[in-house]
């Protein structure tokens, strides 16, 4: 008991070190299989974030409606630095987005999506900001963890068309990978809930995980299917035990 | 019809319209004898400074449009310096389309062209005639005058008639020809309007300003060349351009700063804003984000700051208790940064538009416009990756209204599992733009289908799968879903 205390001492102080003393809150997924595994429950605001899906055109789209549910659940103007226009904004509704939230910066290269990131990020009015790269370096992502850190504005940076041995050496907290998977089959020619599988790769303060997740509702919300919550349950059971 | 000059006593011919010209009246004929040619011309008084007054005001409009430099070149000209300002319609020749289509549509008769040097462009201007707007690329100033008359060089009547006179009727040879005697007779304006022309020496065009709207200048004892300088004097200049807004009730939309170098030159920022704005502070930002543009040379000796375009806004309170909305004057603020550093037209909010066809239902809107009222449907699935043009796809499917069971898309094979479908999308057949997509029979058959492992794509038949006039069959897919 003493000994834990102390070492909460300590990484508070390493934390203020670090910069990261200061919180800004976290945006749960209200999903506790998910919250637990991330340190302060929830995708944490005034950090940046990472987040790809694959050089297959559905596990983009995938990705990009898991970060719109995200950023569906926070309050305010989001900026979604792009360099070039795919975006359907009708699906952002869809998932709980409303478009008019959202302002668009067709920046034109990953130099200047990620400038436009920068500077989006020192305004704390702003409630998230997006870029869209394909590449980008470690120095390019400590500058925008700098920022959202200063503002604490919640940074996303999605890697298009990401190869899946990419994306070391980055400062950001979190880095997820999203790909779709198979959906339930109803019996009947029709299509359910799509299903993605969740790999969230990194977490600072945290361990890597995956889970399969029922896509976000049209209020920017994910679930765990309903057959698979015991199983994995279960399967943690099992990993412990061994 | 003609306009006439008094000249010694007898009254001249100074301009004439067309049905004129084509009867054979030119200007400098006698009022006279342009009659006894056409006894129906109607003459009327010229009215040169009206005609100035009017070509001022036409280069201040296209001032406020296309760029801070415009220069009036009397007596039937403007000039537009247009370096580095083409971003702003894309491209050079946009924006020179912009500026004939507008001009010519006002009912003048224009003449544009584009060149390197003031000189080039105001010869090709006025004396190729092109009827259309013409480019002289760059460095190429010499093989353009080349062959047009001395007349071109902006020389007095006098010389001209000299030239002439020697033998001398066109351009070139006046490039070849030995300088000495030449200068010797006409002075040093005939080489120097033809090295301007050339390029070989610069030719400063001192712009022209709006008088009814805000101004601030300061020159300076020594001239300054680094950019917290330019930054300090930026921010007195924003500051004074505030006060005077302040009296007028408005609020800047865009501010150009003129830094004036010793040498002569003049080079210009331009920045503008979102919404009118008297925040010194934010305006001083944008305007100091764009110093490293400046190349100081020898140093600046003076420097304007002018507002070309100022919108009403009223008095409001600065800092209030309250704290600031989301949507507050924060957010103009750094959308004129981006909006200043990347182009107006890459910020941007999308509404949606009353069109089925769902390339077009989306349009893009100034990023801080107000809503246009049309509203996003709720209940049709829409991909959240849509590709810019539908891409054909070879499938194998069932006919008329089954989801195809494989598809094969760049050259990668998708096996379906399950699909979701049709949802039927007749053509726009009221648009009658001749476009695929318009034809009045044409129907697109969209399925959502599933892939092996798990991805969702949107693709659609072009035709309802009996009908050959409802289109062709084919099969295409236009985006994916999450």
């Amino acid at each position: 008991m003493r000994q834990s205390t102390v070492l909460d001492d300590l990484r508070a102080r390493i934390a203020l070190i670090e910069g990261s003393g200061v919180r800004h809150g976290s945006i749960p997924f209200g999903v506790d299989e998910l919250d637990q595994r991330l340190p302060g429950g929830g995708i944490a605001s005034g950090a940046l974030h990472e987040l790809a899906g694959s050089s297959d055109l559905a596990d983009d789209a995938s990705a990009t409606i898991f970060l719109t549910g995200i950023l569906a659940r926070v309050e305010g103007p989001v900026f979604w630095c792009l360099r070039w226009r795919d975006l359907f904004a009708p699906a952002l509704h869809l998932a709980g987005l409303h478009p008019d939230r959202v302002i668009y910066v067709e920046a034109g290269s990953d130099t200047n999506v990620l400038l436009a990131m920068e500077e989006c990020l020192r305004h704390s009015g702003v409630a998230g900001v997006v870029g869209e790269v394909s590449k980008y370096s470690t120095t390019a992502s400590k500058r925008l963890q700098l920022a959202a850190e200063g503002s604490g504005v919640v940074a996303f940076v999605f890697r298009r068309a990401a190869k899946p041995e990419e994306g070391d050496g980055s400062a950001a907290v979190t880095r997820w990978r999203i790909t779709a998977a198979p959906s339930e089959d109803l019996g009947i020619p029709s299509l359910g809930r799509a299903r993605w599988r969740l790999d969230l790769e990194r977490v600072r303060g945290g361990n890597p995980h995956s889970w399969i997740v029922e896509a976000c509702d049209a209020t920017g919300r994910i679930a765990l299917p309903a057959a698979l919550v015991d199983r994995s349950a279960a399967a943690e059971d099992r990993k412990s035990v061994a | 019809m003609a306009t006439c000059i008094p000249d010694h006593g007898r009254r001249i011919v100074a301009a004439v319209d067309a049905a004129a010209r084509a009867a054979g009246v030119t200007p400098g004929l006698t009022v006279t004898k342009a009659r006894s040619l056409v006894p129906e011309l109607q003459v009327v008084d010229s009215d040169p400074e009206g005609d100035l007054q009017g070509l001022r005001d036409l280069a201040l409009w296209a001032g406020r449009r296309y760029s801070p430099f415009v220069a009036p070149d009397a007596p039937d000209g403007f000039w537009l310096d247009i370096t580095g300002c083409a971003s702003l319609f894309g491209t050079e020749s946009a924006l020179i389309k912009d500026l004939y289509r507008r001009v010519a549509a006002s009912g003048l008769t224009v003449q544009l062209a584009v060149a390197d040097t003031a000189g080039c462009a105001h010869a090709v201007a006025r004396h190729v005639p092109a009827g259309r707007p013409v480019t002289i690329e760059p460095g190429c100033q010499r093989r353009a005058i080349a062959i047009l008359p001395v007349a071109a060089l902006r020389l007095p009547a006098r010389d001209v008639d000299g030239l002439h006179k020697l033998g001398f009727d066109r351009i070139e040879q006046l490039i070849d020809a030995h300088r000495a005697p030449l200068a010797k007779r006409f002075g040093r304006e005939l080489h120097r309007r033809l090295d301007q022309a050339l390029g070989m020496i610069h030719e400063p065009i001192e712009p022209i300003f709006p008088d009814h709207l805000p101004r601030a200048r300061r020159g300076f004892v020594e001239p300054i060349a680094t950019a917290e300088a330019f930054a300090k004097v930026i921010s007195d200049l924003v500051d004074e351009t505030v006060g005077q807004l302040v009296c007028i009730g408005k609020g800047a939309r865009r501010l150009d700063c003129y830094f004036h170098r010793v040498d002569g030159h003049v080079q210009a920022i331009r920045v503008g804003t979102a919404a009118a704005s008297r925040d010194s502070r934010h305006l001083a930002k944008l305007l100091c984000a764009k110093i490293e543009t400046i190349e100081p040379g020898l140093g600046i000796e003076a420097m304007t700051l002018v507002t070309p375009l100022a919108e009403p806004l009223a008095a409001r309170q600065g800092e209030s208790l309250e704290a600031a909305g989301h949507q507050g004057p924060d957010l103009a603020a750094l959308v004129d940064a981006l909006a200043n550093r990347f182009g107006q037209r890459s910020l941007h909010r999308l509404d949606p538009t009353a069109s089925i066809m769902p390339e077009r239902s989306v349009v893009a809107a100034p990023a801080l416009a107000p809503r246009n009222g049309h509203g996003w449907d709720d209940d049709l699935p829409r991909p959240a990756r849509m590709l810019d043009r539908p891409e054909p796809i070879d499938v194998i499917a069932l006919l008329p209204d089954e989801a195809p069971r494989l598809f094969i898309w760049r050259r990668k094979r998708y096996r379906v599992t399950q699909g979701d479908g049709p949802e039927r999308l007749h053509g726009e057949w009221w648009r009658e733009s001749g476009a695929e997509a318009d034809k009045a029979l044409i129907v697109r058959d969209y399925y959502q289908v599933e892939t092996e492992t798990g991805g969702r794509y949107w693709l659609f038949r072009l035709g309802d799968g009996s009908d050959q006039a409802t289109g062709s069959m084919r099969w295409f897919i236009h985006g994916a879903f999450a």
